[in-house]
């Protein structure tokens, strides 16, 4: 009988996670309430987003460090060619799926056929996106969103008894719920196998290129998406990427996934971007200075880099042994 | 081990990255940040400065030529100190004017920046224009001055990205005999023939404060959003405002450093927001998260309170469209236009002020409409001085 059960190291994650939701509650009276919480996932719906997104990548064996500059370019990009106008929201969104689709194609090409590593492409693409961005506006941006441009991000739906849910938080559940499905499927399966052991998937028929090329294009797609959500909350900016490609890793980290690929669950990766925020939250209700948002994510990134270390070296002295049971008919999301 | 060195690489990887993004640079002086300083008021706050200001806000304008009427602001002086400017006379016209600036990357420099290329076309004297962009970076601007030396200037305007490391350069400069005219931020030297500003950071800070202190009633919570630490235009508005406020009876429940990021704006102020139970005023050091901020009340359900902003178009008309009560300080970008002016003077032998105050005026309940252009782009900064030239407005969309 198949049971559906949560994936190795997402429990942790989650504990965490109401730890940190019900001191909010306490730190602060706006949490007293589901507006408190909905305004929490409304913040960290963007971030969620581009977690999701890292996921892919990092599960896969790479890194993506260009979603920043990304969520910049097309924020940048929608405010000069919306320019205020409703009746440029479609088009305008459109092309910036097409802009997102092309960045993501670039890096998953350049890694896969060039062989170049990821950290090494998506940085190149961080500094190219960077430049361009400075090179098109001169350094501020021009042009404006439209409301309807912006409604993704800052409006909501009436809901009894939970007041104004967000649309980013009904965009977070459904890109967490078609992640999950996509996760659960061959080819999420696959590729969490190309980063366990990228040869023996290679030997089984797989083919990896494609599958690490797909990593590369959801992860950009999911930053487009990132970047309409951050474009409604908080409007136009040159700065609104600004470091978020070190918060979706942290994370992605802070979710259990195996920095090097090949373990780790999505919901996990979302659950520690939710985290994250909320960690922030309550640094800041306790007066703590948001400079330390900073320090937080360096360490831990360390700590996760450490643990990775510690781990390859266990399983160097206790290799796994071989099954000698029957393989689990038990499902994992 | 496979797993590694991926990892570790990584490490290295966020660390380069990280290496490679600036600072934003701060609206208003385009200067790059400083280190933080533990204690702001006792480093940037200047009580002889800062009475000075506040004196010079009611204090009268006058034209240099007796043009009292007819000047704009930004051919007004405020208690002019005239020198004599005859050992730079060039009559005869054909001026080749350079230009130093700063940067471009941020909307207040960029409207600054236009205001001053069109009032370099109202002036055909001046035949060509060099103009050299440090992007907020100190070694290229310090590289830039070096290089409009040996191009033949007539005049060097300098716009400097940081105060104390550009003073050796412009020094340099004005050894070679050309006359140097320094505007928006200064330098340490008195070597350049004028220096050119609107009154300064603690008027432009002192005028937002009292404005809360007016409005916001006593024991009120007033939040405070600065940009960036240790960049000392902003750090002497937040220096005059603390100044302000510590006078007063409302209370300063949180400063908080935005980065000049909306998002990050929107998110502080939705916090303070929950954390308090209710905000009864903003106090900003510059206007370009304004709207940000405003809409976190709006998103919050909750009423939004007295404001302090800056004369951005987006501003205003939320302003205007909410019906709120707030106040715009300004630090016009009209003084873009004066180098240009003072350089003419110069070169033609004529008087300027030894320090070029400019006059600074707020946006009030009174005089917001006058200022609301809503053709105009949200980031415009409606102190430009420009509505009159020739050409506008379509250099400034």
């Amino acid at each position: 009988m198949t049971r559906l059960r949560l994936a190795d190291g997402t429990a942790p994650v989650l504990v965490v996670l109401v730890v940190l939701l019900a001191a909010l509650a306490f730190a602060g009276p706006a949490y007293a309430e589901p507006s408190g919480y909905l305004a929490l996932l409304k913040r960290a719906a963007p971030l969620v987003v581009l977690a999701v997104g890292q996921y892919f990548v990092v599960v896969s064996g790479g890194f993506d460090l260009s979603v920043g500059s990304l969520v910049t370019a097309e924020v940048v990009i929608a405010a000069r060619l919306v320019d205020g106008d409703d009746a440029n929201t479609s088009w305008v969104i459109a092309l910036l799926l097409g802009f997102g689709l092309l960045v993501g194609l670039v890096n998953g090409l350049v890694t896969t056929k060039l062989l170049v590593p990821s950290f090494i492409v998506t940085l190149g693409m961080l500094l190219v996106l960077d430049g361009a961005v400075f090179l098109w506006t001169g350094g501020a941006p021009r042009g404006a969103l439209s409301p309807s441009f912006r409604v993704a991000g800052r409006g909501g739906a009436d809901v009894p008894l939970l007041g104004q849910v967000p649309w980013s938080v009904v965009v977070l559940l459904v890109v967490v719920g078609a992640a999950v499905w996509f996760m659960r499927g061959p080819t999420g399966r696959l590729l969490v196998a190309v980063g366990d052991n990228e040869k023996a998937v290679r030997l089984a028929g797989g083919r990896v290129d494609r599958l690490r090329l797909l990593a590369f294009v959801l992860s950009a797609l999911l930053a487009t998406v990132a970047a309409i959500l951050l474009a409604g909350f908080a409007g136009v900016s040159a700065q609104v990427g600004q470091g978020l490609e070190f918060r979706a890793i942290t994370a992605v980290v802070l979710g259990g996934v195996v920095l090097g690929g090949g373990r780790g669950s999505v919901v996990a990766a979302a659950a520690g971007a939710v985290t994250l925020e909320a960690l922030f939250s309550l640094l800041n209700l306790l007066g703590v200075s948001g400079a330390l948002e900073s320090a937080v994510q360096g360490v831990i990134i360390i700590a996760a880099v450490a643990y990775a270390a510690r781990g390859a070296a266990l399983r160097r002295l206790f290799p796994r042994r071989r099954p000698t049971a029957k393989p689990s008919t038990v499902d994992r999301i | 081990m496979k797993r590694n060195w991926p990892v570790v690489a990584l490490a290295g990887a966020l660390a380069l990255a990280g290496c490679s993004s600036d600072l934003p640079a701060d609206t208003g002086t385009g200067g790059s940040s400083g280190p933080a300083k533990a204690n702001a008021k006792s480093e940037f706050f200047d009580q002889t400065e800062f009475a000075r200001q506040l004196r010079f806000r009611t204090a009268k304008a006058t034209g240099l030529d007796g043009q009292d009427g007819t000047a704009g602001p930004w051919e007004q002086a405020l208690e002019p100190e005239l020198v004599d400017t005859a050992k730079y006379a060039k009559p005869g016209g054909g001026y080749h004017l350079c230009f130093s600036n700063a940067s471009v990357d941020n909307p207040w420099r960029q409207v600054g920046f236009k205001t001053m290329q069109e009032e370099v076309k109202l002036h055909p004297e001046i035949t060509k224009f060099t103009v050299l962009d440090a992007e907020a970076k100190d070694d290229k601007q310090i590289s830039d001055i070096q290089s409009l030396a040996s191009q033949g200037c007539s005049a060097l305007v300098v716009s400097p990205n940081t105060t104390a490391t550009l003073t050796p350069a412009v020094e340099a400069a004005c050894a070679t005999g050309v006359p140097v005219i320094v505007f928006d931020r200064g330098v340490k030297t008195s070597c350049p023939v004028t220096f050119i500003h609107p009154i300064g950071g603690f008027a432009f800070g002192a005028d937002g404060a009292e404005f809360l202190k007016e409005k916001v009633a006593p024991g009120g919570k007033v939040l405070a959003l600065r940009i960036l630490p240790g960049v000392d235009v902003l750090e002497q508005r937040w220096a005059a405002a603390d100044e302000v406020f510590s006078g007063s009876q409302v209370k300063v429940v949180g400063v908080e450093f935005t980065d000049g990021d909306a998002a990050k704006t929107k998110s502080i102020v939705n916090e303070y927001i929950q954390r308090e139970g209710k905000i009864d005023g903003v106090w900003m050091d510059a206007g370009a998260t304004a709207v940000a901020a405003v809409e976190a009340f709006q998103d919050a359900g909750v009423a939004i309170p007295p404001f302090v902003g800056e004369d951005q178009q987006d501003f205003l008309r939320i302003w205007a469209d909410e019906g709120m009560t707030a106040v715009a300080p300004t630090y016009p970008t009209y003084q873009w236009r004066t180098p240009v002016i003072a350089a003419l003077r110069v070169l033609g032998g004529r008087q300027v002020p030894r320090e070029w105050v400019l006059p600074q005026p707020k946006v009030t309940q009174d005089t917001l409409k006058d200022f609301i252009k809503q053709d105009m782009p949200p980031l415009h900064y409606a102190m430009c001085g420009c509505e009159q030239m020739p050409g506008y407005p379509a250099p400034w969309k």
